[in-house]
């Protein structure tokens, strides 16, 4: 019988209109950085993607003042029905230059642009729509009679979504007036700076958003700036603490959006096609380059041989390379240093006595690459069922009994979120109500929208993005 | 017989935990005084072992307090405020010695004291209509958001108000389903002494409040590092000493709330303590025939 493969269906990776070198963002133009230029690249063959200016201390001065400036002259002072016009603008350029972004994300990143194409930059798009919205409308979010911004945020966000984490945390400020400083990842500065690019066609008066490329210390010179009066950041559990002790003792408001540990919980009664897609989709959406990730499978005992059967099948028809096409599921890995992470903590699993499998699958020869992977027989006691990978890998545990899910579940110190699978819908909230996560999916997985506040339980982090309750995050009250 | 010639009992002012009134397992106690300077009692002098006793306790009431309805929590902390009442002479003899005040004076404090378990009752089945609320996700999902209790939160109490200070900061973190270890104003505890009598008869589950007397420099770090304490009130710490607690504090990224050390006790509270102990929680919920 005659194999028949996809043909390739490549995006033009013209539509990402990439230049030799990007200029960081500061009181309304686009400057040379005082710090080290340094490359971008694209993870999916090593090549250089563009220069980056790299933002120094004192970089990190001129933006916070440009940002204070402008809260004091214009973006604090302005009525709200006018900043939120300006939020609708910066929706409607996005959704304008929505494939451009797509291109250009996973060019940087690495993920497949199906991906980048109907969930980063649509959902970047809405989160500003949404909160357009509620700019006029502050004193009907329940926060108090006198809601009030609270001055300049220096916000740092990572590499695993970066529109759409640029999105997350500028549409909230600016919608409560806000002024921002964003750092984007060192990994991923692109799309944050032609987003800089659309505030700049959106007329947005200068200082109101600043964007600042570079590596941790450009991160903690914005954090530990005396006159950033909000610090927000998305990252791992590590430097959310680092940013937390850094901070203490002066009395800057701070959210955290860390690391999670989910259990995806597939019941005997689940429709078990749909759970699979659900499985897949948990772990494997970004190549597990996810915050919220099902990366604990736990399956009741009585289907456990029959789900695996059907999920090792399903793996064996995902589609992993070139991220421009658009058949590709999985992408590649963001960058070396993630890869080597994922290696170890794998060879981790394998030595401590869990069975890996992966289907088969070519690795392009240049890039970063890591194939779909799952581990059987994981105890608690693992550390590949304790730790965050941050990358394609499920590990398989079992339980007979919903209280059994739901102690496996919780053994965590993280609690971001959780999947429920199964037909019963009583069933669903009476685990709902005692999973310690800040997001619940129950026979989907991985699903984020404008409105439904998300974040975390425990070291998973403080504070929500979305909904009314993001807007708590950047209003005094 | 003549009255004045009876010796009176004098009480032993000990520890709260899990419902059980021990001294310190360290045998610890010092000398409380009025601010004039007169000799009222010894106090426990509480030490790590008790505060980790005291977490413990917490976090085995957690389950059954935060899983309880909320009916059955307002109906409880309106019990406190019947038991505070039958006792208000007490504390109003208390309060006036420790803070050094006229009777009158330490009536409205106590009776303010008495109002905020009433205030703070009403709340519990409210909290997750204020602070809940139904998403309009784009998809057929009814996607809804409550507020849920964070854990066991660390509480330090005002060093100045010792029973309406100390009541407003306990009652908004039970009244959303956490539990508490509190210590207590550190040269004011006895009123936090018979305040936990008040708690020990008032139907509210053992561990649910624990109150602790002693040094609060000594005992607030064992708290800020605490890896199973989910949350900490700085409230009654000095801010110059506040630093290096939320640094202990973020070890495992506890919630910590930095109240200003001494506000007008008696102004109406809002719900902002309320609000500051609860996490909040999105469930999608599939929709589909």
């Amino acid at each position: 019988m005659p194999t028949w493969d996809y043909a390739p269906a490549p995006e033009s990776r013209e539509t990402a209109r990439l230049r030799e070198s990007y200029q960081m963002f500061v009181d309304g133009k686009f400057v040379d950085g005082s710090g080290t230029a340094f490359k971008t690249i694209n993870p999916a063959d090593e090549a250089v993607l563009a220069e980056v200016a790299e933002a120094n201390q004192s970089d990190v001065d001129t933006a916070v003042a440009a940002a204070r400036r402008a809260f004091d002259r214009t973006w604090g002072r302005m009525p709200g029905r006018e900043r939120s016009k300006y939020l609708f603008r910066i929706a409607r350029l996005i959704q304008e230059r929505a494939r451009e972004l797509a291109v250009l994300e996973s060019l940087d990143n690495g993920k497949p642009i199906k991906e980048s194409r109907d969930v980063d930059v649509p959902l970047a798009a809405a989160h500003f729509f949404y909160y357009a919205g509620w700019a006029d409308k502050l004193e009907y979010a329940g926060l108090g009679p006198n809601p009030r911004p609270l001055g300049v945020a220096g916000q740092v966000i990572p590499w695993n979504f970066p529109l759409l984490m640029a999105a997350w945390k500028l549409a909230p400020a600016l919608a409560a007036g806000n002024t921002c400083v964003l750092k984007p990842a060192e990994t991923t500065p692109l799309t944050a700076l032609v987003l800089a690019e659309i505030c700049q066609q959106a007329d947005l008066p200068p200082g109101v958003v600043n964007v600042l490329p570079g590596a941790g210390a450009t991160g903690a010179a914005v954090v530990g700036h005396p006159a950033v009066d909000k610090v927000a950041f998305t990252g791992s559990t590590d430097v959310g603490k680092e940013i937390q002790r850094q901070i203490a003792g002066t009395g800057k408001k701070l959210t955290l959006e860390l690391g999670g540990k989910a259990a995806n919980i597939v019941f005997e009664d689940a429709p078990l096609d749909q759970a699979v897609e659900g499985i897949v989709n948990g772990i494997f959406f970004n190549q597990g380059h996810v915050c919220c990730a099902g990366s604990r499978l736990l399956v009741q005992e009585s289907i456990a041989d029959e789900l695996l059967e059907s999920l090792k099948r399903r793996l064996a028809t995902l589609r992993l390379g070139d991220p421009l096409d658009k058949n590709t599921d999985i992408g590649a890995i963001n960058s070396a240093v993630q890869l080597a992470k994922i290696r170890e903590l794998s060879g981790i699993g394998e030595a401590e006595g869990a069975q890996r499998w992966s289907p088969p699958c070519a690795l392009p020869d240049r890039g970063f690459w890591f194939p779909p992977t799952l581990f059987t027989g994981v105890s608690q006691a693992h550390r590949i069922a304790r730790e965050e990978i941050f990358g394609p890998v499920l590990s398989v545990l079992t339980f007979r009994t919903p209280d059994e899910a739901l102690a496996k579940a919780n053994n965590t110190p993280y609690g971001l979120s959780a999947g429920i699978w199964t037909e019963k819908g009583s069933r669903i909230l009476w685990m709902a109500n005692r999973l310690r996560a800040g997001v619940i999916w129950a026979n989907t997985f991985n699903r984020f929208d404008p409105a439904a506040p998300f974040g975390g339980y425990q070291e998973s982090g403080f504070g929500r993005e979305g909904g009314r309750h993001g807007l708590e995050a950047y209003v005094a009250h | 017989m003549p009255t004045e010639s009876r010796l009176s009992v004098r009480k032993t002012y000990k520890l709260y935990i899990g419902g059980k009134f021990p001294r310190s397992e360290s045998g610890r106690s010092y000398e409380v005084h009025t601010p004039r300077g007169a000799f009222l009692a010894n106090a426990a002098q509480a030490s790590r072992k008790d505060v980790r006793d005291a977490v413990v306790a917490a976090r085995k009431a957690f389950a059954g307090w935060s899983g309880a309805t909320a009916y059955n929590r307002g109906q409880v902390l309106y019990r406190v405020a019947e038991m505070l009442e039958g006792r208000r002479a007490q504390f109003v003899d208390e309060v006036g010695d420790a803070e050094g005040l006229t009777a009158r004076r330490a009536e409205s404090l106590v009776d303010a004291a008495i109002d905020r378990w009433v205030w703070y009752a009403g709340w519990t089945d409210k909290i997750a209509q204020i602070a809940g609320s139904s998403n309009p996700v784009a998809g057929p999902y009814f996607n809804f958001s409550l507020p849920e209790p964070t854990g066991v939160v660390a509480i330090l109490a005002p060093q100045k108000s010792s029973l309406l200070g100390l009541v407003s900061v306990l009652a908004p973190a039970v009244a959303g389903g956490n539990t508490v270890v509190a210590v207590s104003a550190q040269d004011r505890p006895l009123p936090a002494s018979t305040l936990a009598e008040v708690l020990a008869t008032s139907d509210l589950p053992d561990g649910v409040i624990n109150l602790l007397t002693g040094f609060t420099a000594e005992l607030a770090s064992w708290l800020a590092a605490h890896m199973d304490v989910n949350a900490l009130d700085l409230t009654g710490v000095a801010v110059a000493d506040r630093t290096e607690l939320e640094r202990l504090a973020a070890d495992n990224v506890k919630r910590v709330f930095r109240g200003a050390a001494d506000p007008d006790w008696t102004a109406d509270p809002g719900i902002e303590r309320l609000i500051a102990y609860q996490e909040t929680k999105t469930v999608w919920h599939p929709i589909g025939i």
